[in-house]
């Protein structure tokens, strides 16, 4: 492994390898990965693979606005052999309680505002766009057709591959340990594998992240936030946008090899890492499925997992400098880094390189929480 | 094994393909799975499992017993959503 480098990027999932890419493209010459497993191991490889814009906060939207431009050209942009599979299916958000509907259509309102076309359904229109949908206790819905899927160990792939011929080295099965400072500024990142020397160092480890900034006396408030997930057997197309059930707290996409990807958070779920999944879960998302999918009722589950969201306090991504560690950086999408990953590996870039943001970062430094600055993102599920 | 033999049967996958991909970098069982899909599809690679094991061997001159597997994840046998939730399936394809 090399001794020294200009910037270290730690982890390498979807966020990461993006980061690392425009790193590379911004001029940095020696870029380096750290993974502690293969490629998208957290929470990339293990999420719903849904992309919308859909969003309640300003900064929300505008990142995600501005990743589904990325990603509508990304095979290209990073010209990747294979496919990242992005489909722009749409998103479709439903809500069996009137306190959800307000919420959508406040949503609405800033979504118009910043060009984001979502429409709000009558329930004819959800039996027309998704007739798989049962809409008896639907109160409200509202869907954007940009919204849509990739494929996460796709574009993990495309963003790894594009910055390996940049010049990038990725180094997989390689953990951090600890780190080097001297006078309050990040000097080295210590491995398994030895020691790399480097000033700059950007956070991309998801539900990780704390435990990273931990071993830099930093407290950051980004929890890991379980999630489990079941895929089916593939089956004829029938379901065109993700569904959103905002009183389930559910998704449910038809991907596209066929199979149906369906998952949530539990509510009461204690907080830390734990990748096993439970009997109790899938009972429950069973019930809900068929609750909310009829037809579905004589579908195989194939395979149960669990991965997380590393979620900050107001559901906001949390991106940028560190203050009182020079040199340490967060790349954090918290509950949306697969998604928002095009932005915010351009973003993150950006500000390690001192350039302008294309969008004003500084709203979303870890210094609101201090401060108390929290904008709540009401549309998490 | 010739190349044309299909050895991840439920994602459809010959000898070759999985060569390409081989060829191509990618070296792990949990890399290969999800470039290519071997071993996600309903039978959750039980019969690919062995065959990936042995290509990845030969192409970097190890014993299958040295290559990490993919986690072995619930359900174990493909069971549909209304015998989860203990309700009456549909007669028909159940």
């Amino acid at each position: 492994m090399q001794k020294t480098a200009d910037v270290v990027v730690i982890g390498g999932g979807s966020i990461g390898c993006a980061t690392a890419y425009n790193l590379a493209r911004s001029g940095f010459r020696r870029v380096v990965v750290l993974e502690k497993g293969y490629l998208c191991r957290g929470s990339t490889g293990r999420c719903a693979a849904g992309i919308r814009q859909q969003w309640g906060t300003e900064m929300n939207c505008l990142i995600s606005r501005g990743s589904i431009k990325h990603f509508e050209v990304m095979n290209e942009m990073l010209e990747y052999e294979d496919d990242v599979e992005f489909r722009q299916n749409g998103y479709l958000m439903i809500t069996y309680s009137e306190k959800e509907a307000a919420m959508l259509k406040n949503n609405l309102a800033l979504q118009e505002r910043l060009g984001i076309p979502v429409q709000f359904l009558s329930i004819d229109d959800v039996k027309e766009i998704a007739p798989a949908v049962n809409t008896e206790r639907v109160v409200a819905s509202t869907i954007c057709m940009e919204d849509g899927q990739a494929n996460p160990f796709k574009v993990t792939d495309a963003y790894a591959r594009a910055a390996r011929k940049l010049g990038v080295n990725i180094y997989t099965y390689t953990e951090v340990t600890g780190f080097r400072l001297e006078d309050g500024a990040v000097k080295a990142v210590l491995t398994n594998r030895g020691e790399i020397s480097t000033p700059l160092v950007v956070n991309a480890t998801g539900a990780y992240a704390r435990l990273i900034s931990e071993m830099l006396g930093h407290d950051l408030p980004v929890k890991p936030e379980r999630h489990q997930i079941v895929v089916t057997e593939p089956l004829e197309p029938f379901l065109k946008p993700l569904v959103m059930n905002f009183f389930h707290k559910s998704y449910c996409q038809q991907v596209v090899n066929g199979s149906m990807l369906i998952g949530y958070g539990d509510p009461h779920e204690p907080e830390g890492i734990n990748y096993s999944c439970s009997w109790q879960f899938i009972r429950e998302l069973a019930e809900k499925i068929i609750e909310q999918f009829p037809i579905m009722k004589n579908v195989n589950v194939i395979r149960h997992w669990a991965g997380h969201y590393g979620i900050s306090p107001d559901g906001q991504p949390v991106l940028g400098p560190v203050p009182g560690i020079e040199g340490y950086y967060l790349a954090l999408g918290c509950g949306k880094g697969f998604m928002l990953s095009p932005m915010i590996g351009e973003l993150v870039a950006q500000a390690v390189a001192g350039q302008e943001t294309t969008l004003p970062i500084d709203i979303l430094s870890i210094e609101r929480f201090e401060k108390g600055e929290l904008i709540v993102e009401p549309a998490v599920v | 094994m010739c190349d044309k033999t299909i050895i991840c049967r439920c994602e459809d996958l010959t000898a070759e393909e999985i060569r390409e991909w081989i060829a191509r970098g990618y070296s792990g069982f949990e890399e290969i799975k999800r470039v290519s899909r071997i071993g996600m599809g309903a039978c959750q690679g039980r019969t690919c499992r062995r065959h990936l094991l042995n290509e990845l061997a030969r192409a970097g001159g190890i014993s299958p017993a040295e290559i990490d597997l993919s986690t072995f994840r619930p359900p174990t046998k493909p069971i549909n959503f209304a015998a989860i939730a203990g309700v009456d399936q549909d007669a028909k394809n159940s």
